[in-house]
């Protein structure tokens, strides 16, 4: 693996995070008045999502990050 | 730092923070013997107030630094998980620790944009912006720009723009922190309004004037334990005294239904609707009154006055003509002190003859369009809060002080993490005291109110945190009867869940701690900005290490003092401004921050034409829609409220970066060497 492959790859890894952050935001406001009927484990599922659950999965998408581009600068230290 | 150097740094940190965290367990302990001793509450928060303000000074003292390396960047090599603890300090403003909770209160559903918004935003800076802005490892944003977008001379323009934003953006936002700093104090010490403001200001000053990012790294992880301690532990409380289960982030799942289903009986209360009309028939009063200027302004003045004269030729009891004189200076001066009074008072009997909407009902509207209009909103405002957050200078600048680019990854994950477990419990909060409120306060004995309500009702008299009137004259409080300040839910969590008053000490210290941390990164945003960037790269590129580093000091020093000024003043409209420094901010720096990355062929005039557009944008929007400013709601785009600005200022500024990019010049051969080096991995 060379530069330029790391970069098309960070680049992609970007991207995927970056349309799962968008959808995530999005998907829990936009469609909170349909979800408001449903509710998991006594919650409310469109509050929680606002309240809760968009911000962990926020964590999670850095964390991914951080730990996808470890290996990825990894991966190319050891070709080179 | 090598590897194992860099372990024993971190073993050496938890060592002396958990030395810290056990100490200050002691003192709080020690506080609470002290009170059932008997020691006054006065001096509880004296005893808060400066012993948390002498640990920040001695941090500094014990950090003191004059080398540019670990003035500007605490000598890069806070680990990831400190860097993180620090940041959040940075980022918990004194508004997220005690007004957010209160909007969360008071709106429902549609204040969770925030807690989303300044979480989302996070994504933003791990993903586009911090592992690159350490990679480039130099010492402010501007320089970052410059280097980028330098050429031949946009280099220094560049520069000058990117220092006014991020003076513009900070200097607000500071001087609401060193506002707050004032009103904590003045309301738990008693002391002084601008007395409280200057005791902030000293610990400020000794911490970062000594130490600059060291010192303010280190005291900012020790505020951050503080910051946790005092929100959690009242929050814990009331979560084990409504449902049994101490943590409160799990436990409200439970109570929310039972919350519905008491603002249903609530809503449909005969007495409560009783309350309302009295408040209707009010609005409906000062309306008539409104109409009716100035003719009505004088009719009104002179009947007061005849009362006045009535009350005295009778020789009434003291207390009646001292009131019957209180109306009359109280009255409106001229007819135009009357249309601004009288319109307030008009809005705020509407507002409170308004039916309460469910707290966990998603964009309540009386029409779909309505509610449309308050989704659209809710997305703008969370939108507009994410691209800030990626854009403000004083945490941007804190991806510099990691030790590689790999830790400044890790370090946004934990920053993140520290500031959910703040921002879970928010909402959490805000449901806990509602159900309190609803249940124990509403429908009470007014002979018997609890004590926290008498206390915090009389704790500021010109600004009432609560106030709660019998209306209709029944004995028993309504729901409509109660107007409540979303700020003082924070302040009065611990009376509420009827913890001793040390924990009422603790939440006030951690407000202090706060905002004193957002105050500290904020100040020093600025003052590097002036000195690094404007002084040592523009006006003498020469001076010496030790002169930059001095002079640095002196412009804290002047910038520290010229926003104390400022907040002394009590300028009532920089607390809703600071909302704007995010949409500013946003429009300004994020797109010529991100598509400096990810855009070779972006040049200087690009990056000048997208700073001035974004931020001319979002400027004349925000002039043009809010009234503060002199503008007005009817001339809003798609009905997007002023505070979201950036929903169009940032899409301006991409958009003319991008096309003035493509008609002028490719950028030269070191601004493209540049991106390949931050672009390639360590």
């Amino acid at each position: 693996m060379d530069d330029r492959t790391h970069w098309d790859k960070t680049r992609r890894l970007t991207a995927i995070l970056l349309l799962a952050w968008l959808l995530t935001g999005f998907g829990a406001v936009f469609f909170a008045r349909e979800l408001t009927g449903l509710t998991i484990l006594g919650w409310p599922l469109s509050f929680y999502l606002a309240a809760q659950g968009a911000s962990l999965l926020y964590l999670a998408l850095i964390g991914i990050y951080a730990w996808r581009m470890r290996r990825l600068d990894r991966q190319l230290r050891e070709r080179a | 730092m090598t590897k194992p150097a860099q372990r024993t740094f971190f073993q050496r940190l938890t060592r002396y923070y958990a030395f810290f965290t056990l100490g200050f367990a002691a003192f709080l302990v020690s506080l609470a013997v002290l009170e059932k001793e008997g020691m006054p509450r006065v001096w509880i928060g004296y005893m808060f107030m400066f012993a948390t303000i002498v640990l920040y000074a001695s941090i500094g003292l014990v950090s003191r630094t004059s080398n540019v390396s670990e003035y500007y960047v605490a000598g890069r090599r806070v680990p990831a998980l400190y860097n993180g603890m620090a940041t959040a300090a940075d980022w918990i403003s004194a508004a997220s620790f005690i007004s957010l909770a209160g909007s969360l209160y008071l709106h429902g559903f549609d204040g969770l944009a925030y807690v989303m918004g300044w979480t989302g935003g996070y994504c933003l800076v791990a993903l586009l912006i911090a592992p690159y802005l350490r990679k480039f490892g130099q010492y402010t944003i501007p320089d970052f720009l410059a280097a980028r977008y330098g050429g031949a001379q946009g280099g220094r323009a560049v520069r000058l723009f990117a220092v006014t934003a991020t003076i513009v953006v900070s200097f607000t936002y500071v001087v609401a922190q060193i506002y707050a700093v004032g009103l904590i104090a003045s309301r738990f010490t008693g002391v002084d309004f601008s007395v409280g403001i200057f005791l902030g200001l000293a610990s400020i000053l000794v911490c970062s004037f000594l130490g600059g990012m060291r010192a303010i790294t280190w005291t900012q992880v020790a505020q951050y334990i503080i910051i946790l301690a005092a929100f959690l532990i009242p929050a814990m409380w009331l979560s084990a005294k409504h449902s049994d289960n101490p943590i409160p982030q799990v436990a409200y799942g439970k109570l929310l239904p039972q919350l519905s289903a008491r603002e249903a009986a609530l809503m449909n209360d005969d007495k409560e609707a009783q309350v309302r009309a009295i408040f209707c028939t009010r609005a409906d009063d000062y309306q008539r009154r409104l109409d009716g200027l100035p003719y009505s302004w004088e009719t009104g003045r002179a009947s007061l006055q005849h009362y006045l004269d009535n009350v005295r030729l009778r020789n009434a009891s003291l207390l009646e003509i001292r009131n019957a004189e209180r109306a009359l200076i109280a009255y409106p001066k001229n007819a135009d002190d009357a249309v601004a009074i009288w319109t307030a008072l008009r809005d705020e009997n509407v507002a409170r003859s308004r039916r309460i909407t469910p707290h966990a009902a998603p964009f309540p509207g009386a029409t779909a369009e309505e509610s449309d209009i308050k989704r659209n909103n809710f997305l703008a405002l969370a939108l507009c809060m994410m691209l800030g957050t990626a854009a403000l200078p004083h945490i941007l600048m804190r991806s510099y002080t990691t030790p590689s680019v790999d830790q400044a990854r890790v370090s946004v994950f934990w920053t993140l993490f520290f500031i959910l477990l703040i921002y879970l419990t928010i909402p959490a909060l805000a449901v806990l005291v509602k159900y309190d409120v609803y249940t124990a306060l509403v429908g009470s004995d007014f002979a018997h109110l609890p004590t926290w309500v008498s206390y915090w009702a009389n704790v500021d008299r010109a600004n009432p945190l609560i106030s709660i009137a019998d209306v209709n004259g029944d004995g028993i409080v309504q729901l409509a009867e109660i107007a409540i300040d979303g700020d003082v839910l924070v302040l009065a969590t611990p009376e509420i869940a009827g913890l001793p008053y040390v924990i009422s000490g603790l939440v006030a210290a951690g407000g202090l701690a706060a905002a004193l941390s957002t105050a500290d990164g904020l100040l020093l945003a600025i003052s590097n900005a002036l000195s690094h960037d404007v002084y040592y790269k523009i006006v003498d590129p020469k001076a010496s290490t030790q002169k930059r580093v001095t002079i640095s000091k002196l412009i804290l020093l002047g910038v520290a003092f010229v926003a104390a000024y400022s907040a002394s003043t009590k300028p009532g409209d920089i607390l809703s401004l600071v909302g704007a420094a995010f949409s500013l901010a946003a429009s300004t720096l994020f797109p010529a921050l991100v598509v400096g990355v990810f855009w070779r062929r972006a040049n200087g005039y690009g990056a000048l034409a997208g700073m001035a557009t974004g931020f001319l944008v979002c400027q004349f929007y925000m002039l043009h829609t809010n009234p503060v400013l002199g503008g007005s709601a009817a001339d809003q785009w798609f009905h997007i409220a002023p505070i979201s600005a950036a929903v169009f200022g940032v899409p301006a500024g991409l958009l003319a970066l991008i096309v003035v990019s493509l008609l002028t010049p490719p950028p030269d051969a070191r601004s493209v060497a540049l991106v390949d080096y931050v672009r390639r991995p360590e």
